[in-house]
């Protein structure tokens, strides 16, 4: 793991060395244990270094045979070994142990395409001197980020848009549309990012530049499913028994962990207490010789504590566990460091209590966790599937009474559950459903309460937006044939693109963990899982109201029932309530959320956000628009006085604790 | 003497005070023209599950009535206009 930075593009006068010094002083966090230089006409490579596979030899730029292609990279590729012994075979000599290596052989070997042969979460900054060519490349679900700009004739990159700032200090500047996208879809729609004319390479692209010319990024792997048949039901391609697909489905998880504990230094594991870490613990366990140590989050509120379910699954696997305890304080205080390290407004204050946990972890002597992320995306966990498929199946009978119902079993872990009054219930659910023949289908509920806060918005900023089609927005970034898949699969992919990718692997992920320089690996992520997964029937995943059906039984005999049978309880931290104490708003809450900074920054409605502050501040914000509402702003505010404000910002480095 | 006049001007009255609520406490503005009377909270996105308990509470306060369970239907309070009506209904009796 680590940070890459710098430029391709015409020599100039500028002095390189500095430059990537600058860029890549940025992102010590992300690789505290070094940093590695190659500058060559047209080229300047630069790398932050967090030692894990082969710490004495593995120090980046590595160069291949002819020492004519170059690259930096950040991540890891997890079969490494199985490349590198075939690449010897085929003549290939090494000059290190680290599995950096294999990238420019590979590239010798296939060009373009090396980046096919890889099973891991990298992104990738590679020069070929012979040619004149200039590659990045980013891990299929998007694990790993990487951002670039034009500009003064040359192509910038960095794992970080600080890293851009520093050097290109007029590209501070906030996008509107990357801030509407943002409130609206939970983070900026990739390419497109916060920052204006800064572009995130999307997961699973390749962008090339040939001998100057201009850069061409294209797409080398994608979530795909099976067309269905014309019956609509099955298609061609699903084929198998459920238990062939059970065996098979474990099979594959118990070599994605093995594999991804390749390191060498010690690993340990996030424990949230729910089926997909418990899963990959007990894995880790049965299955390899790796001694395992966990770590957890506990929250002092209750509505949010999963500490009970942590320690069955504890005294089950008899590991040896920490775990870190989060009071709304510490999420309040802490949130200005997410926002710094995050680069991008966030809709909940969820990743504050993760980053405390990296921070535990690496305090611990580790730097290396596996987590159970990406599991509810693979085989359909999360109660929005759920919601899509009672939707669907109620729209066939629009007048039948006792489909909705089936809604009442959803949403139980809410305080304030919407199904808690059937009449309204029937309302909320049943609204959206003209949206029923389009992909963004099973997402209408959610978009549509994250919207509310577009209410903020200054009256420029909101008239813009209230030209804008969010849902037409999105389906032009969907892949044309995605009517023919399944429902599920339908909504599982725009779940790929717009919660995974945009916030849970970026700022709830390896933003948070790199704060603290830990790495962060998901067997869920695989792309063998992933892609086993994608092929099977939608009613393998979801069976009835019972979610990840497949993954239950794959992990059966590994669990206690209770972690098994449970329902899936989503990860969640106190929103408004972490940034309130005793009706009064932390110092810097006052400070950003006062009319005249509202005003200054120009992005939102002073008034309209003083009556959220004030409703948030009497207690009275208790439904998620009015949180997410508070959340976006005040991150926005962070990211504006953090970023983007020329004068002096003393509270986005008030906490930095 | 505040709903002393005819019904018409009471119910117009009440639409006016709940219009208020609802564009302050959930469209955050004073901008009669953010929504119409007739608009669907619900599928226009401005009231959700804990919204519809947010404006409950605050009618019951607001006008000391006590809104019972089966009285909370979207017919009775999915627009301006329902609300108000409801209202006219529930203190007129």
């Amino acid at each position: 793991m680590c940070g890459i930075a710098g430029f391709s593009g015409t020599a100039t006068a500028d002095d390189s060395h500095a430059l990537l010094r600058r860029m890549i002083g940025t992102l010590r966090h992300r690789g505290p244990d070094g940093f590695g230089y190659h500058v060559a006409p047209g080229i300047g490579l630069a790398h932050a270094r967090l030692s894990i596979i082969d710490l004495v030899s593995g120090d980046q730029p590595i160069h291949n045979e002819a020492r004519t292609a170059w690259v930096v990279f950040n991540g890891e590729i997890f079969n490494y070994v199985e490349l590198r012994a075939s690449l010897e075979a085929q003549g290939h000599r090494f000059y290190t142990q680290s599995d950096t290596e294999v990238i420019v052989h590979l590239y010798d070997r296939y060009g373009d395409r090396f980046v096919e042969h890889l099973n891991g979460q990298f992104a990738i900054a590679l020069w070929d001197g012979a040619r004149k060519r200039f590659v990045l490349a980013r891990d299929r679900a998007g694990i790993r980020p990487l951002f670039w700009t034009q500009a003064r004739g040359k192509l910038w990159f960095a794992s970080e848009a600080k890293a851009l700032l520093a050097v290109l200090p007029e590209r501070a500047a906030l996008d509107p549309r990357g801030l509407v996208q943002a409130l609206n879809f939970w983070s900026p729609v990739e390419p497109d990012t916060v920052f204006r004319d800064i572009s995130s390479l999307p997961p699973g692209c390749l962008l090339t530049i040939e001998d100057g010319g201009a850069p061409n990024v294209r797409r080398w792997w994608d979530w795909t499913f099976p067309a269905t048949a014309p019956d609509g039901r099955r298609s061609a391609a699903l084929s198998g028994s459920f238990d062939d697909a059970v065996r098979d489905l474990r099979e594959l998880l118990v070599d994605a962990v093995r594999i991804q504990l390749r390191a060498d230094v010690p690993v340990g594991a996030y424990l949230s207490g729910g089926l997909d870490s418990s899963g990959i613990v007990a894995l880790i366990r049965g299955f390899t010789d790796t001694p395992v140590r966990t770590f957890s989050v506990a929250f002092e509120d209750k509505e949010f504590d999963e500490s009970v379910h942590q320690q069955v699954m504890v005294r089950h696997l008899g590991t040896e566990h920490t775990s870190v305890r989060c009071t709304r304080r510490d999420i309040g205080m802490l949130f200005p460091k997410l926002i710094a390290h995050a680069e991008q407004p966030v809709l909940r204050t969820a990743p504050v209590p993760l980053m405390m946990l990296s921070r535990l972890v690496r305090e611990q002597g580790y730097k290396v966790v596996l987590t159970g992320e990406g599991a509810d995306e693979v085989f359909g966990g999360y109660d929005l599937f759920k919601e899509a498929k009672v939707r669907r199946f109620w729209a066939r009978q629009p007048g039948s009474k006792l489909r909705p119902k089936l809604l009442g079993r959803l949403y139980g872990y809410l305080g304030n559950s919407p199904v808690a009054n059937e009449a309204f219930a029937q309302s909320f659910f049943g609204s959206g459903m003209e949206h029923i023949d389009r992909p963004i289908f099973a997402h209408v509920p959610r978009w549509t309460t994250s919207r509310r806060a577009l209410a903020l918005l200054s009256p420029e900023l909101r008239a813009e937006a209230g030209e804008w089609d969010p849902l037409a927005f999105y389906e032009r970034t969907l892949p044309p044939e995605i009517m023919s898949w399944q429902p599920l699969a339908r909504d599982q992919y725009v779940e790929a693109k717009s919660l995974l990718a945009g916030y849970l692997l970026s700022a709830q992920g390896d933003r948070v963990a790199m704060a603290n320089s830990i790495e962060g690996r998901y067997p869920f992520l695989d792309h063998r899982v992933i892609e086993f997964a994608s092929r099977l029937p939608q009613h393998f995943k979801i069976r009835g109201m019972t979610e990840k059906h497949v993954l239950r039984r794959a992990l059966a005999d590994l669990l206690p029932l209770d972690v098994l049978e449970r329902t899936k309880q989503p990860y969640r931290a106190p929103d408004s309530q972490s940034f309130f104490f005793d009706g009064e708003p932390l110092d810097y809450v006052a400070e950003l959320t006062s009319p005249e900074r509202i005003r200054e920054a120009g992005y939102f409605d002073a008034t309209a956000v003083g009556r959220l502050v004030d409703k948030c501040r009497a207690g009275k914000a208790t439904g998620f628009a009015d949180n997410q509402a508070f959340v976006g702003v005040l991150s926005t505010m962070l990211l504006h006085a953090h970023f983007l404000r020329t004068t002096n910002a003393p509270e986005a480095t008030a906490s930095s604790a | 003497m505040l709903f002393g006049q005819g019904g018409c001007d009471v119910a117009l009255e009440l639409q006016r005070q709940v219009k208020d609520f609802v564009l302050r406490n959930f469209l955050f503005t004073d901008d009669d023209k953010a929504l119409a009377n007739g608009d669907s909270l619900i599928r226009g996105g401005i009231v959700d599950s804990t919204g519809i308990l947010e404006l409950v509470g605050h009618l019951e306060q607001a006008f000391a009535i006590r809104i019972p369970p089966e009285d909370m239907t979207p017919a009775n309070f999915d627009s301006i206009d329902a609300i108000g009506a409801y209202l006219a209904r529930r203190l007129a009796t």
